[in-house]
């Protein structure tokens, strides 16, 4: 079957048509467009013989595989108990301020979107974030400010 | 898993509620129960389908274990000791229970599925007056589908218990039918939540078949119906497929696999419907139309060598189906038969042909149906079904419709008498009553093929063609020989017509993709979309399960042995038909009334 | 109060051979059995939480049939307060394919897979990296047991191992049920070993300490050490390996802040230990079982507001297939929010221990079953804080 997006036959060609193959494909597309559009959901479930449905499913069972436009930095800001206690209301507020968006949200400019996620790990060295898959922890107002100044100026 | 027995089994010997009970190795607790008729609650479980497992509703205490197991999912061992209404039981069941309530839009008496709920009966089994929980009902953002002329989905009602997603995918391999997000969000899905009608359901209402609640309906048109039939001005006309007759009396309190024919052309008369006709006539016209296209396309075949003849050719009758497969192979719509389907060979005479000879304006008449399908009602709001000048059919509605109709009305149905159908497109033959299951439109066709090109009875003890009677579960597969042919189809001298029957879309498709890959080389395939083929319709009375869909089929049996006429082209009413009004099959008024024409789908 | 610190332990992180996986290559001459005696003996039971006697698992896979069978690091680390296995695959992953690898040679296992939490996807260039070594070296001693990674995307129950093969089959993480066990029945339906990423690695030190010197770690029910992952109100958060067993009053002591009111032992699924019983708890598979989380709140901290942040943690990262999970954290999360607001009266408290109480007993997974945990352990001691 002809596929109208290259990536998607790269990919699929890369991992395989097995159902296993699935979470690397979506995870491959998040790679390069942030989400996974119907379209692309479409094609790949022609090519791993799956219903669209199924493959909307799982897409949407997993917090990371996004299935709406997202920026081209993903912003997700640990909202789990440590981070919490230890200044991630700063954290967001000081992001919300800088990139005049909400949680949730997304820039004007597609640039970024600013998400809440659960536990990323970082509970030692809380507040934490992930841009994209970069993970920064230690957070206070004045180095997030830095860190996404210089994501403004990417 | 589904119960596949093994040939060498084990025993299992365990208590279930002091009671010692051996059982084969694999058993779940809950069957054990059930073998002893102990009945434990069950909302996901049905026996159709996989054990999912996720309602709880089913658990059951079991000694010297930590937590509760899900009887439905948890096989019986050796030495077990179950409780299955303990005190620790009652108090979990009604946790869950009332869990579900809270989070289940239970403004039953708004709800088509009022007093046949399941959630509704276990909740009036364990008293829940009070609302243990916080209703959680205006938290949630529920969505209600009604878009669709075939099925509602009403989220708002769902207790996604899943039997729907398993349904979609393991009976039907289509999965239109998903399950999305999770946690608090987790809801049943179709593709980026797009409305009902937009993605590949085929409306087969299997689904609607094992919704324990509200969620999954059919879109009813009960009201219509009797609108017009207090309207003065019309004359409604009334069709009933050949699976509702042996289906009917379940939805009135009858136990299945009841003949109720009669009764049932007796009830459509006292509800007022001006004329009580049968699908079976347009059944046996099918064949008829049907018959004489497979020769004609084996003519183009074997005779012509024309390439570009499609076959294997498949039968049209069932409206799911015809949707699959726009979905799913469009490549393969040549191969369709073109013939419409019973139902809609009927609306187009109903408003052509009988009212011409009823002396009846046609815009006047009101055509009803009354079906084992919910594809149906789709079908019947298909553009190009219009081919009278007007809707052919108005109102499709469901044998559970029909009982509903027949309870309003305060008839005892069980004590009716028994009429017949009214003339003029009332007449029908066991050929035609087979429709109602998987493998009758094979047989039915095979009676007249083969004595169209030999001019002798096909040989089979008493017409009965066994080897084409499909079972549920699997494809079948026959082959018959033609020999002795008529002159003008020496042709098919010798040839082996190779057939194949499946049911269920899950294994539609398998052949499907057999034929695509060039692995099979049938002639002609018959299909229909259902488990057990249209007795096992997606408007059937609920419950479904393999023993009712058994009973029903032997009913079926039954009813084409006790026909006087067991071939569709000795229908009185078919010959006059061509005599007066078709002219010949596949003839330039067959072709406008009763072919039609199929339309490639998007595929999610 | 007790004068000494508590003993470090440096068998995860510490230094175990100059030569690469020679424990391993050595490991690979031994017979299964004298493998599998030597883990029966060190009385290890996994690093994941659940604590199931390693020798058995392998041992029950091993004897299953089979041509087909898997052995499964699960890196997906989700639970709160836990993060000692990005620490171990980032700076020991050898120790961790070396116990990979000598299970696969237990069990019969031709394929190994790293399951990796999404979030640390950016582990994933060295791990590569070591992981092609670690390949090539297998190749050269002719160890058919190759090693591939697999990434997660973001779901917490992706750490419940059927919903982890659940997963990696391209499916939606939702958990199975059980029976059939990994062992007879995980990824792919074959026979599986499924262990955490600290599990992995204390096989490969039983391997080269041998049985004996590894219990003269810990206690008769908790052999060994743990990696324990520090956080929440003290002055020095962080990884630290100590010995199992130790009772919480002298860990406070130890890695408090001086007015500590209660630890969270085990996560977000785990256990509240108020101070007054700092005393009496022991860390360990006899006491609180812990996957290595230890999350410290001093007399500041609002345990409502913990219990808060827990139950929405479960109420997003429940499958939601189960309905004791799905809708039960919605109804503990509402419900103590109706109690702080005085919508619902304080006995209503009652009625959610009990609901949290039947999740225990009926949820299908071990997610759903351990939300009672932390509720009833912060409801009971923390009555007041749920209330005023």
């Amino acid at each position: 079957m002809a596929t109208n997006n290259n990536y998607i036959t790269e990919l699929v060609d890369k991992h395989g048509r097995a159902r296993t193959s699935l979470m690397p494909i979506l995870q491959g597309v998040i790679e390069k467009n942030n989400f996974i559009s119907d379209q692309d959901m479409t094609e790949i479930a022609m090519e791993l013989d799956l219903s669209p449905a199924q493959v909307y499913g799982t897409a949407t069972f997993y917090s990371f595989l996004e299935t709406q436009p997202r920026g081209k930095y993903v912003i997700r800001v640990c909202k789990t108990i440590t981070c919490d206690m230890h200044g991630k209301r700063t954290v967001v507020q000081t992001i919300e301020d800088m990139l005049k968006i909400k949680v949730g949200e997304t820039s004007p400019n597609k640039k970024f979107t600013l998400l809440e996620t659960n536990c990323l790990g970082w509970c030692h060295e809380g507040p934490a974030m992930l841009i994209n898959e970069k993970p920064f922890s230690g957070l206070t107002p004045e180095k997030v400010h830095d860190i996404i100044s210089e994501y403004m100026h990417k | 898993m589904k119960n596949t027995k093994k040939e060498t089994e084990k025993k299992i010997n365990l208590t279930i509620d002091g009671i010692e009970v051996c059982v084969d190795e694999g058993t779940t607790i809950l069957d054990a129960a059930r073998k002893l008729n102990i009945h434990i609650p069950t909302l996901c479980y049905h026996e159709d389908l996989c054990v999912a497992g996720n309602c709880r509703v089913c658990i059951v205490e079991q000694e010297k274990a930590k937590s509760l197991p899900a009887s439905c999912a948890t096989p019986a061992s050796e030495g077990m000791v179950i409780h299955t209404n303990s005190m620790k039981v009652r108090l979990a069941r009604k946790h869950i229970v009332e869990l579900l309530l809270s989070e289940h839009h239970a403004d039953c008496t708004k709800c088509y599925k009022n007093g046949i709920c399941e959630l509704q009966g276990l909740a009036s089994q364990m008293l829940t007056g009070d609302h243990m929980f916080l209703d959680l009902v205006p938290d949630h953002n529920y969505t209600i589908d009604m878009f669709n002329t075939a099925i509602i989905k009403d989220d708002s009602r769902c207790i996604r218990c899943q039997r729907c997603v398993r349904t979609c995918e393991e009976l039907q391999g289509v999965s239109a039918l998903g399950v999305a997000y999770r946690g608090n969000h987790m809801k049943i899905s179709t593709f980026f939540e797009h409305p009902l009608f937009e993605v590949v359901c085929t409306n087969c209402g299997q689904c609607v078949n094992r919704c324990p609640t509200g969620a999954l309906i059919e879109r009813n048109y009960i009201d219509q119906v009797w609108d017009a039939i207090y309207d003065p001005t019309k004359h409604v006309v009334v069709q009933t497929a050949p699976a509702v007759r042996i289906a009917l009396g379940e939805a009135l309190g009858m136990p299945p696999g009841k003949i109720v024919t009669g009764k049932m052309v007796t009830a459509l008369k006292r509800l007022g419907f001006n004329a009580v006709l049968d699908t079976d006539f347009t059944a046996d016209l099918t064949i008829i139309e049907e018959g004489n296209e497979l020769l004609t396309r084996l003519k183009k075949a074997l005779l012509d060598k024309d390439p570009n003849v499609s076959l294997p050719m498949f039968t049209s009758c069932s409206p799911g189906w015809i949707k699959f497969i726009e979905h799913t192979f469009p490549e393969f719509l040549g191969n369709l038969s073109t013939c419409k389907s019973p139902q809609q060979m009927f609306g187009a005479l109903v408003k052509t042909y009988y009212a011409q000879k009823r002396k009846l304006d046609a815009k006047n008449i009101v055509s009803v149906s009354i079906m084992p399908c919910t594809a149906k009602k789709f079908e019947a709001n298909r553009p190009e079904m219009r081919s009278s000048g007007y809707k052919d059919v108005d109102f499709v509605l469901t044998t559970r419709e029909l009982g509903i109709m027949i309870k309003q009305a305060g008839l005892d149905f069980e004590a009716l008498p028994e009429e017949h159908f009214d003339s003029l497109m009332g007449s029908s033959t066991g050929a035609a009553v087979i429709f109602g299951t998987t493998g009758g439109v094979m047989e039915a066709a095979l009676r007249t093929v083969y004595e169209v090109v030999t001019g002798r009875e096909i040989p089979f003890e008493g017409l009965n063609i066994t080897p084409v009677r499909g079972t549920e579960g699997e494809v079948r597969e026959a082959s018959l020989k033609i020999e002795k042919v008529k002159p003008e189809w020496k042709f098919l001298e010798g040839v082996e017509v190779k057939c194949a029957v499946a049911n269920g879309l899950a294994h539609a498709k398998k052949v499907m993709q057999d034929v695509k890959d060039g692995k099979a080389n049938y002639h002609f395939i018959e299909i229909m979309a259902c488990p057990g083929g249209c007795l096992g319709g997606g408007g059937q009375p609920i419950p479904t399960n393999k023993d009712i869909r058994t009973k029903r089929k032997q009913a079926i049996y039954e009813e084409d042995l006790g026909m006087p006429i067991r071939k569709s082209h000795e229908n009185p009413e078919v010959q006059l038909i061509y005599k007066e009004f078709l002219g010949g099959p596949l003839g330039h008024k067959s072709h406008e009334l009763l072919h039609t024409h199929y339309t490639p789908r998007k595929r999610y | 109060m007790s004068d000494t610190k508590l003993k470090r332990v440096d068998l995860i992180f510490g230094e175990y051979s100059n030569v690469k996986y020679k424990v391993l290559a050595d490991t690979l001459k031994r017979t299964n059995e004298e493998i599998l005696e030597d883990l029966l003996e060190s009385g290890l039971r996994g690093r994941g939480g659940a604590g199931f006697p390693t020798a058995m698992k392998w041992k029950f896979t091993a004897q299953t049939p089979g041509e087909e069978k898997y052995v499964i690091c699960n890196a997906d680390e989700g639970e709160p307060g836990t993060f000692k296995d990005r620490e171990i695959l980032s700076r020991v992953p050898r120790k961790v394919f070396s116990g990979m690898a000598i299970c696969g040679k237990v069990i019969g296992a031709k394929q190994g897979f790293i399951y990796l939490r999404g979030e640390y996807k950016f582990l994933l260039p060295e791990l590569i990296k070591e992981l092609d070594g670690y390949n090539e070296f297998a190749k050269s001693i002719g160890l058919d047991f190759p090693i591939g990674i697999r990434l997660g995307s973001g779901a917490y129950i992706c750490g419940e191992e059927s919903a982890l093969f659940e997963s990696m089959e391209g499916k939606r993480g939702e958990p199975r049920n059980k029976p059939p066990y990994p062992t007879t029945s995980g990824y792919l339906g074959k026979p599986t070993v499924i262990n955490n990423v600290e599990t992995f690695v204390n096989v490969l030190m039983i391997m080269r300490l041998g049985s004996t010197q590894f219990k003269l770690l810990g206690t008769s029910d908790s052999r060994g050490s743990k990696v324990f992952s520090v956080s929440g109100d003290t002055p020095i958060p962080g990884i630290y390996e100590l010995e199992l067993g130790m009772p919480l009053d002298r860990f406070v002591d130890e890695f408090g802040d001086g007015d500590t009111k209660a630890v969270q032992v085990g996560g977000a699924s785990g256990f509240c230990v108020p101070r007054k019983k700092f005393k009496d708890t022991v860390i360990g598979f006899e006491g609180v079982p812990t996957g290595g989380s230890m999350m410290l709140f001093n007399s500041s901290r609002s345990m409502y507001n913990v219990l808060h942040n827990y139950l929405e943690f479960f109420e997003e990262e429940s499958c939601g297939q189960c309905t004791p999970c799905r809708v039960g954290c919605q109804q503990l999360r509402k419900g103590i929010e109706a109690v702080k607001k005085s919508e619902k009266k304080s006995l209503y408290l009652d009625q959610l221990l009990k609901l949290s109480e039947s999740m225990k007993l009926t949820a299908k997974c071990g997610l759903g079953q351990s939300v009672a945990n932390s509720f009833s352990s912060i409801v009971n001691n923390f009555k007041e804080e749920m209330i005023y």
